[in-house]
């Protein structure tokens, strides 16, 4: 059997023989790229944010793309990640494993609460619930002045030094930050991978495709439905965790509704429902945002022009294209 | 809690109403964009934003508000006309996400090209001289501006209650809401009747937008935060449902403004709070039909 007939065979689709290769390796890839990627790129500072943005649009994806649910509501989560994570750095002088703990436990909370709420509708209504209650989230935070710094932003996060099993680390050094960030992600990236090759990852898709057939054999629509949000919430929790500790400041803003809708434009750039398109429309999204912002201060045009271009010409998204071109 | 009477209570209802209003016109636009055409305007905002901002330049070239309140829904209902026919006519039957997402991305070049044309700072809009000061309105003084947008608000929902009960078009806009594949069997130029609907909704918003701005001001951001407390009202009243529209406006009104003689950090939660419970009890919302929401 030649290479081609068997992924015929495997897929029903006719696909080269490097995608099947990269379906199959597709965590070890991106944790190559990762690994070498700033080598690649200069700016360390920005490819910290490409790892945190594409961690962040991975969670989101989870929901958006294998779910089939439109959520404009994740920076609830993004952002409860990361204050947690400040919270029990500032105010409780927790270490700073503690700290990501504590800001995966609060994503995950958030999307536990969001998501009881909000399931209960569907269709359309669950991008404006989700986004009603983020809102709703955003004015807690900012009147908790106390704990959260309110409009100043939760300031003083200060990790200097990172105490791995005796050893410490030069949290400053922006090389290593990358990297002790890089891992926690690409770790994030083979749970993901696992999750989704799962029998409950199988479950997931199945409701996205059809809800009723799904229903009658036997799945607990709803119940998959929150448990991957909570999912989704973990890990977007986490990237909200790292972002605090790189940041060593939450701005108030990352609760703010742009930020939701920022992770919906990285996923559709990227494509949404695909494995790498998270990591890729952050980095075209970041890389695009600091050239742009050079020559313009007015970056949200670009931004939602480009966005609109998307909608209407490339849905799929950059991956979500490449893969039905290979497939041509 | 010694100054609460009778009087100071009443008057803060007053104050909801007014404030109702407003969340009343802009939830009827999107309600009856989404009853018709199942798109969720997330744009609805900018085009609020727009309206202010339209009326804004009016008056700076030497128009009184009296010609904005016609000229202001006419240019912004226009607007919406070519935004339907270039941007959101090619999404449709590609599911429901796409034109959310289209919208969503073009609120962002509304509010950006607004910043470049006037500036990122807000201006402060003047109450047209008429509608200074206040009436007594038998429990206390109440602004007369106020007064002016409940009226406003009472007209153009008459307005509209006549013209989609009892013109013809209107009949083939309640049909088309109800079922368009059998109004274009009989017919009728569906594309049309929603290009149409789209142009209504949003030269509402942008009605609403000039009301709205004596009160609050003029800021590029001012569509977003109204856009959320408007998902609140149409959760609450029933997506689609114009009645349920206006009294879930004028019920998150009054809620905002009595939390805030009470207790004033929470009167932004406590729409949230609201929202949230009706999902508890009644998720299809007040007259919300259960089959819409799937």
């Amino acid at each position: 059997m030649t290479e081609t007939a068997r992924s015929i065979k495997q897929s029903g689709v006719a696909t080269g023989g490097w995608y099947q290769f990269v379906t199959r390796h597709r965590a070890s890839i991106v944790a190559a790229v990762i690994l070498v990627f700033p080598l690649v790129m200069p700016f360390t500072a920005l490819a910290v944010n490409i790892l945190i943005y594409g961690l962040y649009a991975l969670g989101f994806n989870l929901v958006f793309g294998y779910l089939g649910l439109l959520s404009f509501g994740h920076a609830a989560l993004f952002g409860t990640g990361a204050y947690l994570c400040g919270i029990s750095i500032v105010h409780f002088g927790w270490p700073w494993y503690a700290a990501i703990a504590a800001g995966v436990a609060g994503g995950l909370l958030m999307a536990l609460l969001i998501g009881v709420l909000a399931i209960r509708t569907r269709g359309i209504y669950f991008a404006m619930v989700t986004m009603a209650l983020s809102q709703c989230v955003y004015y807690l935070f900012y009147q908790a002045v106390d704990l959260t710094g309110g409009e100043n932003g939760l300031r003083g996060i200060n990790v200097r030094t990172i105490d791995l099993f005796g050893l410490q680390i030069d949290f400053i050094n922006p090389m290593i930050r990358y990297y002790v960030i890089a891992a926690f992600v690409i770790a994030a990236f083979f749970v993901m991978s696992r999750i989704l090759a799962s029998p409950f990852g199988a479950v997931i898709e199945a409701v996205r495709e059809n809800e009723m057939r799904a229903r009658a054999s036997g799945y607990d629509v709803t119940l998959t439905r929150l448990l991957t949000f909570v999912l989704s919430g973990a890990f977007c929790g986490l990237a909200g965790a790292l972002q605090a500790l790189h940041l060593s400041i939450v701005p108030i803003e990352i609760l703010h509704y742009e930020t939701s809708g920022l992770v919906v434009m990285i996923a559709l750039l990227g494509g949404m429902g695909t494995f790498f398109g998270p990591m890729i429309g952050a980095a075209v999204f970041l890389v695009l945002e600091n050239v742009v912002s050079v020559w313009t201060v007015h970056w949200q045009l670009i931004v939602g022009g480009i966005f609109i271009a998307c909608v209407l010409f490339f849905p799929a998204g950059i991956w979500g294209t490449l893969i039905a071109r290979s497939r041509r | 809690m010694a100054g609460l009477s009778f009087e100071l209570i009443a008057l803060q209802l007053f104050a909801g109403l007014a404030l109702g209003a407003i969340y009343v016109l802009f939830a009827i636009g999107l309600s009856l964009i989404f009853g018709m055409l199942t798109v969720v305007n997330f744009a609805h905002g900018a085009f609020y934003m727009v309206g202010a901002y339209v009326g804004l330049y009016l008056i700076s070239i030497g128009g009184n508000f009296w010609i904005c309140l016609v000229a202001v829904p006419i240019a912004i209902g226009l607007f919406g006309l070519a935004v339907e026919r270039v941007l959101i006519r090619p999404l449709y039957g590609r599911g429901i996400d796409y034109p959310l997402l289209l919208t969503f991305g073009l609120s962002y070049v509304m509010v950006e090209c607004v910043r470049i044309a006037f500036g990122k700072t807000g201006y402060p809009f003047d109450t047209p001289e008429v509608l200074q000061g206040a009436v007594d309105i038998g429990v206390g003084y109440f602004p007369l501006y106020r007064l002016f947008v409940i009226g406003a608000t009472a007209v153009v929902l008459l307005a509209l209650w006549l013209f989609l009960e009892k013109t013809s078009f209107g009949l083939i806009i309640r049909a088309g809401a109800r079922d368009p594949q059998i109004v274009r069997v009989l017919g009728v130029d569906v594309a049309r009747v929603w290009l149409i609907v789209f142009g209504i909704g949003t030269a509402i918003a942008g009605f609403a937008g000039l009301l709205a701005a004596p009160l609050q001001g003029v800021i590029p951001e001012m569509g977003g935060t109204i856009l959320a407390e408007a998902f609140v009202v149409t959760v609450v009243g029933g997506m689609g449902s114009i009645g349920g529209a206006v009294l879930a406006g004028l019920l998150v009104g009054v809620v905002v403004s009595m939390t805030s003689l009470f207790a004033p950090e929470m009167a932004k939660v406590s729409i949230f709070a609201l929202m949230a419970l009706v999902l508890i009890v009644r998720p299809q919302g007040f007259f919300g039909r259960a089959g819409l929401m799937s």
